[in-house]
């Protein structure tokens, strides 16, 4: 881990609180996060606002690579925040989560 | 041959009790009288014997036309085929009447009545006692008398034959393979089904039919003329207005017919289809009274004896004698109200006749009368010979009093519905024909203007669809991902259709996935859910891991899923919760600035005014800032960030209103008839208990009901997913596929039926199919029309596939299966399940809106 990393990442409690198959919103900083854990394995990022409508992308479903925003069903990778689903509408900024021993640790950094 | 299927009783219990019930005749309806008798508990009432003449159990002869014309097909596909395939035949197996303890003697018939003995006498030598006697001996093939017709007083000449049993049937099967020239004596509905299964086996067919009218009990001469022209086309040889006088025979078989005229024709085999004749040989040798068949009162009991009833085409009621096998199923309801004494005032008032066929590949729906009969009567009629449609409707005194289709029969569901229900027509009555478009519709997709706005809700202009086309897209879909056209409300999505076929030349290519019940599994819906059944797969996973494509997960896939999972499974589906939608979650609506909205139940639209206190209690204590009244009459609280959810049910303590789901929604009704001065039937009664019952149960998509107390209709029950209505006479119309959202479509009359709890079955059994049959997100408007109006009423009311009691249990399963989420969900079923989603940020503000309407 680099000193960079060191200055925006936050530890956020266990990584039990981010349903397996679900999403969770945090703040990081002032930036409001939604954390993913999808079935496959993995812990993922995303700015929580939709960028269409400011849906709430935690609320959204996902499957091993997308969510769906509940509100218009825009799609966004959760590896990269790119919006798969046309439309013209804006990618979402991606960050980096991980699992360190139990606990949930988000970078404001791209993954 | 005597075949004695079921003791009727358990040895050494001899039910002394049990009044004898005797059926003489096992076809289609002594049988289905015997099913009718069966549901009224007849089975704890009777002893019951049933005597057929022809070796088997009984079967649909309906599909007699099938059976000759589908072995064709079968012979050309599979070299070891031996034809049709039996058990599809068969009504009820054999198996059938020892299950329900009935004692048949196949291959017996009976050959006289001892009315005063109260016995029956077979061919056997048998004697059976009985206290109540149903005859459904139903008819015979007419054969007109002609030299070379017989070979013995009883034996047909070789290559003769009729078309009217299974026997029949299968000496034609046998027939057919040698032969390479039929005659068909008889251009009515049967020779014209006769005439169509030789042709499929590759025969020259000839028609012979007396008269210039083809089917001339169902149609009248323009009609018949289009009918003619097609079957013509198809290669058929008619010969109308010409009498058969001879049927030639060489060495003892048949070598071809002579006509009146004195013209002969060879050919390898005659099928005579001349008509039928009730048998009521059985009926006259025994002092009933007899006329064209056998005489019944409206009770369908013979004159002269109230212990024998009689049913189908043997019985002559105020004069009619029928053919066909609606009237049958109304006599058979009728007599097994009388003889159980399930309704001892039955009665039977004769049948207004609607028949829809294919006939030898043509459709053709006639009803009521053929032609105008009064100077007053008013006839529209619509001929286009070179594409071979025919259409008439006659009206008299505003009601639609007949109607023939030829050809085209896309109109015939509401021209049925106008038919029964005598209902208002048009003024216009060409639009009983035509949908008169307006200016929109006239106009096609590819006449459109490039900047058309095809998607309202995502501002999608028919240019931007062309241009996704010109881009490489190919299918339907890959446009709708792509621009997102008809991906909001959905209403569009015809219309994207046309526009992106019109883009891709009428050649668009084949979409596998338009059929595919959700995107990420390639099936349909029923393999799909074969494969769940059969697999027991009861969890989301388990139906990704085991049908996906490489096992993977698709999230445009999860709700359909989840729902479907939920309908099979409603005791013991795995509850995955990241399967559902946001609203399914935490069971409130999501709204656009991310906080929801709450709905409770009102059962039927009523209130008390504890409720209403407690609801402005509610919105008080939390500072809810909108109150607003549903469209479905119920009080919506909306702007409740999610952590407050709980907080909200718990102070309301009122259970869920489902406003938010994939699932029964609500039952709007008016006053009915405890105030309403026009009620003519409890509509707040009946709403709140189909509500009370079916609430919260799932489905394709929502379901939207109402109940009227009057045709005033004030809870616009014409415009809902099940529409009820009160009519004259203590009855419930029920409409279904009816809607007034993103698409506007007047309901179909399901069922006309007589009570409160008739009216709550039917609703269940009805919408118990759409959740098993509809396409994911498939409202009842669309899935009425898709699956036919006269389909549904076969299915649902008339229960012809005899799954409407398996409809009925597993409706009754979901409902038992139900839970009030709110009072489950009061502990948090998943970490942070109630957690704001957007924190602390400020929101895209809903405007909130003071009381005068102004935003605040």
């Amino acid at each position: 881990m680099t000193a960079s990393d060191e200055a925006v990442s936050v530890r956020l409690g266990p990584v039990d609180q981010v349903p397996v198959g679900e999403g969770r919103a945090f703040l990081v900083g002032d930036e409001p996060v939604a954390v993913f854990r999808p079935r496959s394995g993995g812990l993922h990022a995303l700015r929580a606002i939709c960028p269409h409508r400011g849906g709430p992308l935690a609320d959204g479903l996902l499957d091993d690579e997308v969510v769906m925003c509940p509100l218009h069903n825009h799609r966004f990778t959760l590896s990269s925040g790119e919006c798969v689903s046309g439309g013209g509408v804006d990618d979402v900024a991606a960050y980096t989560a991980r699992d360190e021993d139990g606990e949930l640790v988000v970078s404001l950094v791209a993954p | 041959m005597t075949a004695t299927l079921g003791t009727g009783q358990e040895a050494g219990t001899p039910a002394l009790d049990r009044a004898k019930l005797v059926v003489v005749g096992n076809g289609m309806s002594g049988a289905r009288a015997l099913e009718e008798i069966l549901t009224r508990g007849g089975a704890d009432l009777f002893d019951i014997t049933v005597f057929g003449d022809e070796p088997y159990g009984n079967y649909n002869r309906i599909l007699l036309s099938e059976v000759l014309a589908k072995a064709a097909g079968a012979a050309v596909d599979n070299e070891d085929a031996d034809g049709w395939d039996p058990d599809e035949l068969y009504l009820n197996p054999v198996d059938w009447y020892a299950e329900n303890g009935i004692t048949l003697h196949a291959g017996v018939r009976i050959v006289r009545i001892d009315r005063h003995a109260k016995v029956v006498m077979g061919d056997d030598g048998s004697v059976t006692p009985y206290d109540t006697l149903v005859l459904a001996t139903g008819s015979r093939s007419f054969f007109p008398p002609m030299d070379g017709m017989w070979a013995s007083r009883t034996e047909l000449t070789p290559g003769v034959f009729g078309f009217r049993s299974l026997d029949d049937a299968n000496g034609m099967l046998d027939h057919v393979a040698d032969a390479r020239t039929a005659v068909v004596i008889g251009g009515g509905l049967l020779g014209l089904e006769a005439a169509a299964g030789l042709q499929a086996h590759g025969l020259a067919v000839h028609v012979v039919h007396p008269t210039e009218v083809l089917m001339n009990q169902q149609l009248e001469a323009d009609a018949s003329r289009v009918l003619r022209s097609k079957l013509e086309d198809m290669g058929m040889h008619m010969h109308l207005g010409v009498k058969t006088s001879e049927i030639l025979v060489t060495d003892g078989a048949v070598s071809g017919v002579r006509f009146t005229d004195g013209s002969d024709l060879a050919c390898d085999m005659v099928v005579v289809t001349a008509g039928i004749r009730p048998n009521i040989g059985l009926a006259m040798v025994s002092g009933l009274e007899t006329q064209r068949a056998i005489v019944v009162d409206d009770r369908m009991r013979s004159v002269d004896d109230d212990d024998i009833f009689v049913v189908g085409e043997c019985a002559q009621h105020r004069g009619e004698v029928y053919g066909v096998v609606g009237p049958l199923w109304e006599q058979a309801a009728v007599l097994a109200d009388v003889v159980t004494g399930a309704d001892p005032d039955a009665a039977y008032h004769g049948s207004r006749l609607t028949t829809k066929l294919k006939v030898a590949g043509v459709d053709v729906a006639q009803m009521g009368v053929k032609g105008p009969e009064r100077e007053s009567d008013e006839f529209v009629q619509f001929s286009e010979t070179g594409r071979g449609v025919y259409q008439t409707v006659i009206i008299r005194d505003g009601t639609l009093i007949g109607a023939t289709l030829v050809g085209d029969v896309s109109k015939v569901a509401a021209l049925t519905q106008a038919f029964d229900s005598r209902s208002a027509l048009p003024e216009e009555r060409v639009k009983l024909l035509f949908d008169l478009g307006s200016a929109d519709d006239a106009a096609s997709a590819a006449d459109l203007p490039d900047d058309t706005q095809i998607c309202n809700c995502n501002g999608v202009s028919k240019g931007d669809l062309v241009g996704c086309v010109h881009g490489g897209a190919e299918t339907v879909s890959a446009c709708m991902d792509a621009t997102r056209a008809g991906k909001g409300c959905g209403s569009c999505k015809g219309l994207v259709r046309e526009v992106v076929e019109a883009a891709l030349g009428g050649a668009g290519a084949e979409d596998p996935a338009d059929s595919y019940y959700v995107p990420g599994i390639p099936l349909d819906k029923p393999t799909l859910m074969h494969e769940i059944r059969t697999r027991e797969l009861k969890s989301l996973s388990a139906v990704f891991a085991t049908l996906a494509p490489e096992g993977r997960e698709d999230v445009g896939s999860k709700m359909g899923l989840t729902a479907l999972l939920r309908m099979m499974w409603p005791h013991d589906h795995v509850d995955e919760r990241d399967g559902r939608f946001i609203n399914d979650r935490v069971h409130a609506n999501i709204q656009r600035d991310g906080t929801f909205s709450v709905v409770p139940r009102m059962s039927g639209g009523v209130t008390s005014p504890d409720q209403l206190r407690r609801i402005a209690d509610v919105a008080d204590k939390h500072d809810i800032p909108m109150v607003k009244l549903t469209g479905g009459q119920r009080i919506d609280l909306l702007g409740v960030p999610k952590e407050k959810l709980q907080e909200v049910w718990a102070d309301l303590d009122m259970p869920s209103g489902w406003a938010y789901g994939k699932s029964f929604r609500t039952v709007k009704t008016c006053v009915g008839t405890d105030f309403c001065r026009f009620g003519l039937g409890d509509s707040t009664r009946l709403g709140i208990d189909l509500e009370e019952r079916y609430k919260g149960v799932e489905g394709p998509a929502k379901m939207k009901l109402a109940v009227s107390g009057c045709p005033r209709n004030c809870a616009e029950s014409m415009v809902k997913d099940v529409g009820i209505v009160a009519v004259e006479g203590g009855q419930w119309q029920i409409y279904v596929g009816g809607a007034a959202g993103a698409t506007i479509r007047k309901g179909d009359i399901l069922a006309t039926v007589d009570s409160h709890d008739e009216a709550v079955r039917i609703t269940g059994r009805f919408l118990q199919y759409y959740r098993e049959q509809a396409n994911w997100l498939e409202r009842t408007y669309d899935f009425v029309p898709r699956m036919g109006l006269d389909h549904l009423i076969a299915v649902v009311v008339d229960d012809v596939e005899g799954i409407a009691a398996e409809l009925d249990e597993r409706m009754q399963e979901a409902v038992d299966a139900y839970v009030d989420p709110w009072a489950a969900d009061q502990q948090e079923a998943t970490p942070g399940q109630f957690h704001d989603a957007l924190p602390m940020v400020p929101l895209p503000q809903v405007p909130v809106r003071s009381s005068e309407g102004a935003p605040a």
